[in-house]
């Protein structure tokens, strides 16, 4: 499934979503699977006072030889991995491109701005169409519903990284995945990890 | 699990900014670390005490960042070598003993992080450190990228050591949160054995007393410290070239910028025109190599963030050297190239250099940024701050902000700092009219609870969480004591310091190293001062109704507990007291004419407004299960059960 290397260096990669929903640790799963397999990587991540309902953003930078800036230069996301689906398109006018690839999560996280009544969410069908049309390929993922059923809404992350590992755009798969976890979590935690991953690839749909 | 303390060198880790210095204390034999947590800057003392357990090393969470950096010194005094760490703001709070602790000097090796935020990503100031330690006269470092971040940390205390100064060491957010590979040295081995020596003559630095005075005798010595800094910067390994040696423009870089000028330059294709002089080592600037680099161009631009710093110290080189060096062309903040606020990147920085440099740089996708800007506008709503479900400040605005409009006296809630200053938005219904430092909604409503002799009328409400309490409150809750000052102060302790992910405080019953501690309990404290102290739980909002309206009708000070732990705390986390869910049957909608008062007024994010169905909803996935707008429903629509 995981390809030879990346299509160019630096490879870049944003995540994002809202706070709360493990945006910070997603990034660090994939981060540390990469760096496992020899690549230099540099994570840049907005959070603190976003943590509270607002939108955060990691930045993945993937290189053979050298270290790279904590952001990604307007434009330059070769692959966006949204937890919350406006969040999707929030990041595209500054780091998207006609070739960008998308991958969201469909469980809408409400603004209190559209919860108050003051702002309006987008139907999903439209908000799907506008996001295909500025990328090259978006696949939609219903994430926090497997979460759910796994029993625990944040494994949504996991999930996510999971289908993102299934279409071979990256060097790395499922052992370095599982040799992230099994590192960094509690033993315990293993299981549940690798079933959220498993589930990722299975439940990931090509929508454009 | 693979620890920061594991004494593996050679080996390579992926670690946040802010760990790597920790382990580049660890490997300069730190043994005694103490702080004050503020984003970005608390991952430093935290990971310092999960190693705690492995290595010989004291960490503590103090009281304030003044209280840690007298910790972090105490241990110098002794002999160890020591660190304290604080965000950019913390700094103003320790620089009375700063000052004189850069004249006493030091002993034990001493570090002092400060952690900056350009951009204010996690503040309400953009404040600027540097200043500090050319204003106190100590050696200043600034990293510029992670494995940078380790090993000038390590021989930051060499250096402090070998001078007998405490020297600073200033990150910035994209540098403290942000991650880059690390490779490992070793740990030390054996923990010196701390002995303050004091018992020698006034002025022996050696075994004398710790003292800033005789002034002038100390002061001159301070200076000689800083010019033998100076000499010895001449030779850094942190402070590198790149670049052609006669570049058309030169870039004089530090921090996080510096990985921005390199992208920069990747970016315009310019590395045979641009040289990029990162320096680590930005105060005492070494002068040698300053006139050395600028000597071999006429175009010079200074990167860096927040405010021009390295910019208007490299200018007074140029200008004491301009015979030698010639006259140059300066870019910057000073003349508007780069902006003298927010955070830069790198296509700020491009441009910038692509101006000077006459290289076209357009948007070559405008097109697809356009429709990109458009589809963004139409169908991404921005997303307001607001508390987390379940937060217990939602409550406890909910009802004082209930009380003080019930009042009709035009009432107030001087603000501080902490989660509970979002109050200043919708979400805390926007209770809060002040906001300034830690400490300083007490110490402002002392003053406006004086203003009754000038015909304000105005009932004074001020909030502060518990580890601001104990952290700057305290002089300020005694001044209006004293002072009879009017004023009720609500005190929203919800057990830890929250924002910043739990740490520990005086109040809390375990200490940094999780070991147990007695706590300071402040209902206690604050009657031994001699003022009346209610506790309420706010989640019980008839009873804390009648206590919050009853206390606004006193005069004097009054201090309202409002006691409910944090919906994030380890202890609540992911566990709901209730199961929530809207009666269908009772829940009128839009005919019920409270006008959507749940989602609208309320507007907790665990709540939903279904349209098509024109009733509330509880979102499963989001609801933490408090039960409180229970409550808020007019109709007695929104239901909660014990699961």
């Amino acid at each position: 499934m995981a390809r030879e290397g990346f299509s160019k260096d630096p490879f870049n990669i944003v995540i994002t979503g809202v706070g709360g929903q493990g945006n910070v640790m997603a990034s660090r799963v994939l981060a540390n699977m990469l760096a496992a397999a020899g690549y230099r990587i540099t994570i840049g991540e907005t959070f603190g006072a976003s943590q509270r309902g607002g939108s955060v953003m990691s930045h993945i930078r993937v290189s053979r030889t050298s270290v790279w800036s904590p952001q990604i230069p307007s434009g330059g996301a070769d692959i966006v991995v949204s937890l919350e689906p406006i969040e999707a398109l929030r990041v595209l006018p500054a780091y998207g491109n006609r070739q960008v690839r998308v991958f969201t999560n469909t469980r809408p996280i409400y603004p209190v701005g559209v919860i108050a009544g003051e702002q309006d969410y987008p139907e999903s069908a439209a908000l799907e169409q506008a996001i295909a049309g500025l990328c090259s390929g978006l696949w939609l993922v219903d994430a926090t519903d497997r979460a759910v059923a796994l029993g625990n809404p944040i494994l949504a992350n996991i999930v996510m990284i999971g289908a993102l590992c299934t279409i071979g755009e990256l060097p790395v798969g499922r052992d370095a995945f599982r040799n992230v976890v099994a590192r960094t979590l509690p033993a315990e935690k293993l299981d549940v990890n690798l079933q959220a991953y498993d589930e990722g690839g299975r439940i990931l749909r090509r929508c454009s | 699990m693979p620890k920061l303390s594991d004494n593996s060198a050679g080996d390579e880790r992926l670690l946040m900014g802010n760990e790597a210095i920790a382990r580049g204390a660890l490997e300069a034999g730190l043994q005694v670390a103490a702080g004050y947590p503020g984003t970005p800057s608390s991952e430093i003392v935290d990971s310092l005490s999960k190693a705690a357990g492995d290595v010989p090393l004291y960490v503590e969470w103090s009281a304030n960042e003044k209280v840690s950096m007298e910790v972090a010194a105490a241990a110098s005094f002794a002999g160890l070598r020591s660190l304290c760490a604080m965000k950019q703001n913390g700094i103003n709070v320790a620089s009375d003993f700063l000052l004189h602790l850069a004249g006493s000097g030091i002993r034990g090796g001493m570090v002092i992080v400060s952690c900056d935020d350009p951009g204010a990503l996690s503040s309400v100031n953009e404040g600027e450190s540097r200043h500090f330690a050319r204003l106190v006269e100590i050696p200043l470092l600034e990293p510029g990228e992670f494995q940078e971040a380790k090993d000038m940390t390590r021989w930051a205390f060499e250096l402090s050591e070998q001078l007998g100064t405490p020297v600073m060491l200033r990150s910035v957010t994209r540098m403290s949160h942000a991650s880059g590979i690390v490779r490992f040295d070793s740990l030390p081995g054996k923990p010196r054995r701390a002995v303050f020596r004091c018992e020698g003559f006034m002025l022996d630095t050696d075994e004398g007393p710790m003292v800033s005075a005789p002034v002038g005798y100390r002061h001159e010595m301070q200076q000689e410290r800083i010019r033998r800094a100076r000499e010895l910067f001449e030779a850094s390994p942190f402070n590198t070239y790149e670049g052609p040696e006669r570049p058309e423009l030169l870039a004089v870089t530090c921090s996080a910028a510096a990985l921005y000028c390199r992208e920069a330059v990747s970016m315009l294709g310019a590395a045979g025109r641009v040289g990029i002089l990162k320096i680590g080592t930005t105060w005492p600037l070494p002068v040698g190599l300053v006139k050395m680099r600028l000597a071999a161009a006429e175009k010079v631009i200074f990167v860096e963030e927040i405010l021009p710093f390295l910019e208007e110290n490299v200018k007074v080189i140029a200008a004491e050297s301009a015979r030698e060096i010639g006259v140059k062309t300066f870019y910057g903040k000073n003349e508007g190239t780069l902006p003298m606020n927010g955070e830069l990147n790198p296509d700020r920085v491009a441009a910038a250099m692509a101006g000077i440099l006459g290289i076209p740089f357009g948007d070559p996708a405008a097109d697809y940024r356009r429709q990109a800007e458009a589809a963004a506008e139409a169908m991404a709503p921005q997303r307001g701050q607001t508390f987390c479900p379940g937060c217990p400040h939602r409550a406890s605005f909910w009802l004082l902000q209930e009380a003080l409009h019930l009042d009709n006296r035009k009432g107030f809630v001087c603000g501080d700092i902490g989660c509970y200053s979002l109050a200043l938005l919708p979400c805390g219904f926007n209770s809060l009219k002040t906001l300034h430092a830690m400490g300083s909604g007490m110490g402002i409503a002392s003053g406006f609870g004086k203003l009754g002799a000038f015909g304000m009328d105005q009932p004074v409400v001020t909030v502060c969480g518990d580890s601001t309490f104990y952290h700057a409150v305290l002089p300020a809750l005694i001044n209006a004591i004293h002072h009879r000052a009017d004023v009720l102060m609500a005190i929203l302790d919800n057990s830890g310091t929250a924002m910043t992910g739990f740490q520990p405080h005086p109040g809390s019953a375990v200490n940094a190293l999780g070991e147990p501690a007695p706590h300071v309990d402040i209902e206690t404290l604050c009657r031994s001062l001699g003022v009346s102290v209610e506790v309420r739980d706010p989640f019980d909002l008839a009873e804390t109704r009648r206590a919050v309206n009853r206390l606004l009708e006193q005069g004097g000070v009054r201090v309202l507990v409002l006691r409910q732990s944090c919906a994030l705390s380890p202890a609540k986390r992911a566990k709901r007291a209730f199961r929530v869910h809207v009666d269908d049957a009772a829940c009128l909608g839009e005919s019920c004419g409270c006008g959507r008062f749940c989602t609208r007024v309320f507007r907790c994010p665990g709540l939903l407004w279904d349209k098509a169905a024109g009733k509330a909803r509880i979102d499963e996935v989001i609801c933490a299960g408090c039960g409180i707008c229970s409550f808020i429903c007019p109709q007695g629509a929104i239901v909660k059960e014990v699961p």
